[in-house]
């Protein structure tokens, strides 16, 4: 089903690397993947896999020194790393958004709540009269359900939950269509965690959201997305629909990914992890990243990497063991 | 091999490995350091070895004629009174780096075991303390120093306490902070709980955590030292006559400066500049390579 | 804090050693002569009887009299403080608008040439004793190009009298419409104050840069990017204001500075200021004269640093007052 609808986004072969003193870290790596209208995907991999990387240079924001070695990102056809920065302004809020982790530190502690949202309507559409911008934020503050007079108020007099709910109004504010969630429920407590999913899912429908998800909660991912894409030191080790990574993981990562989720169903005594650690992304050796950790491992995998290859309509996999035939 | 490691040869070899990955690792800071240790080994070697920079006496007022500018035989020129001014720059670099060093290390000296007792005992005591170190500190230094100057009257001796009563509190507040934050650690608890009496504590665990961070403060601290010692002569409340020195060479050329005597104002404020720089460079440097967060405060 | 600091100033000037009295009057004056002038001005009383009748005096703003001329102590003080006031003023002024605007560019592109650069102008230009720059701009922009005075506030030519009132002579000459006179004080104050400027930018380069690199890592500042807000905004609007704050915070200490880098420049300058009054009497031995001046320093740095909390709590929403 989903091949039959239109292709919003599309990443294409993007290696993203930071040079710094002692080498140059490869933090993304030929990854390609496609985002369609109106779908949630989510993207998992442990800590410092790239994925903040990967969401950041979407919208053409990845930090410094990070440049982007190869590939493309096209929005609408359009090759976001090769706008103008004009465009790139016009783009960022507007066509795609994103919402960070920390909603503590993401709001400038020196503007008002109000600030934050007249700023980001101005910089869009300086045309739009003062009150129409008021009365866009106060039917904003109404859907999240958020009293008007915390328009007035400094971030530190918010709550977590609120100053998260209010990132992601300012994230919403001009109706774009994508918007990139990098482990938005890191910091929050389990109860705001539950209200967000709710929230989220309730503004996905509202807006026609494509809703790209960033997180190492598998959790999460199950509740929200359609399709998830599993990420391991800089690539992507498998592409799949929710249903299908969690029923049949092909790579041996992804299923010891899956395993290490404490599972209600089973009566698991011991939480399971898996063994190893990931790779320093610095002058890493040939072969498949996940080799040295892999329970499954053959020769062939410590000398060449496996690509992305599909194996079955709406499932891809970069694992050895699945092409043997073909190696 | 284990001999070698002991050899001359085998310290040079390790000398060297350290400094060509330092020098990997640190790039623009490194150069920064070794371009401060340039210029101060060439001061240094100024004050050491004066008469093999210049075959005049800095006080030989028959040196040359009366204000030449610089020429083939005097090449920074004479001063009103016929001397030779790059003898004075030679022989005054004595004064101004022994005043600097000396106030450098004697403010060291009293700031860092009194901020190291402070902020080991605590109480009472390091209230009072830190209540006076924090009003000197607040205070500007340089009218302190000329207070203090003024009081005690010309001298080289009384210079350099004068310069170094303005530092006293720069240790003290930066040892104090440092034992109080390190006083919490974890392995100082462990030392204690094992009954390592106060004395063992301060001496094996407090002093050399806080050393590195002396070195950087000490090294800077002796460029703000040698611009304070310049600016003492300058004003006249520094030295006795017949000492040379960059900074009373300054005032002398101050009063000839309108008729264009440009060489007497020239270069001893261009010397005090380098040296002092030398100084920062070599602190910065440091700083960033013994621990990075340090100058971003 | 101000407390101690007088109490500072009374235990430099007076315990420390020697005698002011038998300085004063060259060491061949008769010892009934000294003991005469110590008892005129209380200096034969035990210290803390001498300490106690200082911050009495003090608490009402009280200096005492002068021991070389017939004069008030405060006379030459409010004489001299507005020739101060104004040379700090804009020496601060310029130092900021130099360093500021420096800061930020160098913090934009952290380790790039126009970082190096910007590091390099901060750590020269603060290793440049003011004196000595003061001394240089002198001789080329006085002496070599005849461009501006090089000494005091007013030409011989301009009649101070027909325009002084507060002291302030920008405020005076402008109050009169007088505007001839405005231009030749204003003549007056470009070299000092540009002396003082430069060579205080240094550390306002140093302070702005490291601040803003702090800042400009925030993830504020990469949401407000990702929510397309542009680079100068960005830069300025969310990342000046917030680096703003610690800069001010230690606007107390670079006021010290400032105060130290003013004497030196009065000196250099021939301005009549507070730290040229303070050399001048220095030289006479003129004691309570000196410790008056240091005295009004001392207040100076306390009403700074008071002005600085107040500044403070008006730029921070989270700080209450
Ligand atoms: N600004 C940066 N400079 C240098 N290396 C970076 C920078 N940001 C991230 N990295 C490195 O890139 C890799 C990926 O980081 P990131 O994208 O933040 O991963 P994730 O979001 O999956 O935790 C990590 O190894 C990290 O150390
Ligand atoms: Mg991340």
């Amino acid at each position: 089903m989903p091949q039959l609808e239109k292709t919003i986004l599309e990443v294409q072969d993007l290696s993203i690397a930071y040079p710094i003193t002692i080498g140059v870290v490869r933090a993304v790596e030929g990854v390609s993947f496609t985002l369609d209208d109106g779908e949630a995907l989510g993207l998992v991999g442990e800590s410092g896999c790239g994925k903040s990387t990967l969401g950041l240079s979407i919208l053409k924001l990845h930090r410094p020194p990070g440049r982007v070695t190869g590939g493309k990102i096209l929005y609408r056809g359009t090759d976001i790393l090769s706008m103008s920065d004009r465009a790139l302004l016009k783009m960022r809020g507007q066509n795609i958004s994103m919402i960070f982790q920390n909603p503590l530190t993401s709001l400038n502690p020196l503007f008002t709540v109000e600030k934050h949202f007249l700023e980001t309507i101005h910089f869009h559409d300086a045309s739009m009269p003062r009150e129409r911008a008021r009365a866009a934020v106060g039917k904003m503050l109404e859907t999240l359900g958020i009293e008007k007079k915390r328009l007035k108020e400094y971030p530190h007099q918010l709550s977590g939950g609120m100053r998260q709910r209010i990132m992601i109004g300012l994230a919403l504010i001009m109706n774009p269509d994508i918007i990139i969630a990098d482990e938005p429920t890191t910091s929050l407590d389990v109860i705001v965690e539950a209200g967000f999913t709710d929230l989220l899912m309730s503004l996905r429908s509202i807006y026609k959201l494509s809703i790209i998800l960033i997180t190492h909660n598998l959790g999460l991912v199950a509740e929200i997305a359609d399709r998830i894409a599993v990420m391991y030191a800089g690539r992507l080790m498998e592409v799949a629909t929710t249903e299908e990574i969690f029923a049949h993981p092909l790579h041996p990562y992804t299923q010891g990914l899956i395993a290490c989720v404490p599972n209600i169903l089973v009566d698991q005594k011991e939480l399971v992890t898996m063994p190893g650690s990931p790779p320093d992304l610095v002058d890493r050796p040939a072969g498949c990243p996940f080799a040295p950790r892999c329970p499954q491992v053959i020769p062939i995998c410590r000398q060449k990497t496996p690509a992305l290859i599909q194996h079955a309509p709406s499932h891809s996999a970069a694992c050895w063991l699945y092409r043997q035939k073909e190696g | 091999m284990v001999a070698a490691r002991f050899s001359p040869a085998g310290w040079i070899a390790a000398l060297f490995r350290w400094t060509s990955s330092a020098r990997r690792k640190y790039g623009g800071e490194w150069w920064l350091m070794v371009a401060g240790v340039v210029v101060i080994a060439f001061i240094l070697t100024m004050t050491v070895f004066p008469h093999l920079f210049t075959r005049f006496d800095p006080n030989d007022q028959n040196a040359g004629s009366q204000m030449t500018a610089p020429s083939s035989s005097h090449i920074m020129g004479t001063d009103n009174l016929s001397r030779d001014v790059w003898a004075r720059i030679v022989y005054g670099a004595q004064t101004i780096l022994g005043v600097a060093i000396a106030a450098a290390l004697l403010s060291a000296i009293i700031g860092i075991p009194l901020g190291l007792l402070s902020g080991f005992a605590g109480g009472v005591f390091d209230r009072i303390l830190s209540l006076i170190m924090d009003s000197v500190y607040s205070f500007p230094g340089l009218i302190l120093a000329i207070a203090f100057a003024a009081m005690l009257g010309p001298g080289v001796i009384n210079i350099t306490l004068a310069v170094a009563v303005v530092y006293i509190p720069t240790y003290f507040r930066l040892v104090r902070g440092q034992t109080l934050s390190i006083k919490e650690e974890v392995y100082v608890e462990a030392a204690r709980a094992i009954g390592a009496r106060r004395g063992t504590i301060l001496g094996r665990y407090i002093f050399p955590n806080v050393i590195a961070t002396v070195v950087v403060v000490l090294s800077l601290n002796i460029a703000d030292a040698i611009m304070t010692e310049a600016a003492l002569s300058y004003i006249g409340l520094g030295l006795p006559a017949g000492i040379p020195d960059w900074g009373m060479d300054l005032s002398m050329g101050k009063k000839f400066l309108p008729s264009g005597i440009w060489w007497m104002i020239t270069f001893p404020g261009l010397m005090i500049m380098l040296l002092a720089l030398g100084f920062t460079m070599l602190g910065e440097g440091l700083a960033e390579i013994l621990n990075p967060r340090l100058l971003e405060k | 804090m101000v407390f101690v600091m007088l109490t500072l100033v009374f235990v430099v000037l007076r315990v420390m050693p020697g005698d002011p009295v038998s300085a004063m009057l060259g060491g061949h004056a008769p010892e009934k002569v000294i003991q005469q002038k110590k008892a005129d001005l209380g200096l034969n009383k035990p210290i803390g009887m001498q300490y106690l009748d200082y911050m009495g005096k003090l608490a009402h703003l009280d200096l005492g009299e002068s021991m070389i001329f017939k004069q008030k102590v405060s006379q030459p003080i409010l004489e001299k403080l507005p020739a101060t006031l104004e040379l700090t003023f804009f020496g601060l002024l310029l130092s900021l608008g130099i360093g500021i605007p420096l800061g930020v560019f160098a913090a934009r592109r952290r380790r790039s040439g126009r970082d190096y650069g910007a590091r390099l102008y901060a750590n020269v230009v603060y290793c440049i004793p003011v004196f000595w720059m003061g001394l240089l701009l002198q001789l080329v922009f006085g002496i070599f190009l005849g461009w501006f005075p090089i000494a005091g506030r007013t030409s011989p030519r301009v009649e101070v009298s027909a325009f002084s009132k507060t002291g302030f002579y920008i405020v005076d000459t402008l109050r009169i419409g007088n505007f001839a006179a405005f231009g030749d004080v204003m003549w007056h104050l470009v070299l000092p104050s540009v002396t003082l400027g430069i060579v205080l930018s240094g550390i306002f380069v140093r302070l702005t840069r490291a601040n803003m690199l702090d800042v400009l890592k925030s993830d504020y500042i990469l949401a407000a990017r990702a929510r397309g807000v542009p680079e100068r905004r960005v830069v300025y609007n969310h990342g000046l204001r917030n680096a703003l704050i610690p800069i001010v915070t230690m606007l107390g200490l670079q006021f010290a500075l400032l105060l130290a880098g003013a004497i030196l420049t009065e000196s250099t300058f021939s301005w009549p200021g507070m730290g040229r009054l303070l050399l001048e009497r220095i030289y006479l031995r003129d004691y309570p004269v000196i410790q008056g001046v240091i005295v009004v320093y001392t207040l100076f740095v306390s009403v700074i640093s008071l002005v600085v909390d107040l500044l403070y709590a008006a730029i921070d929403p989270r700080v209450k007052y």
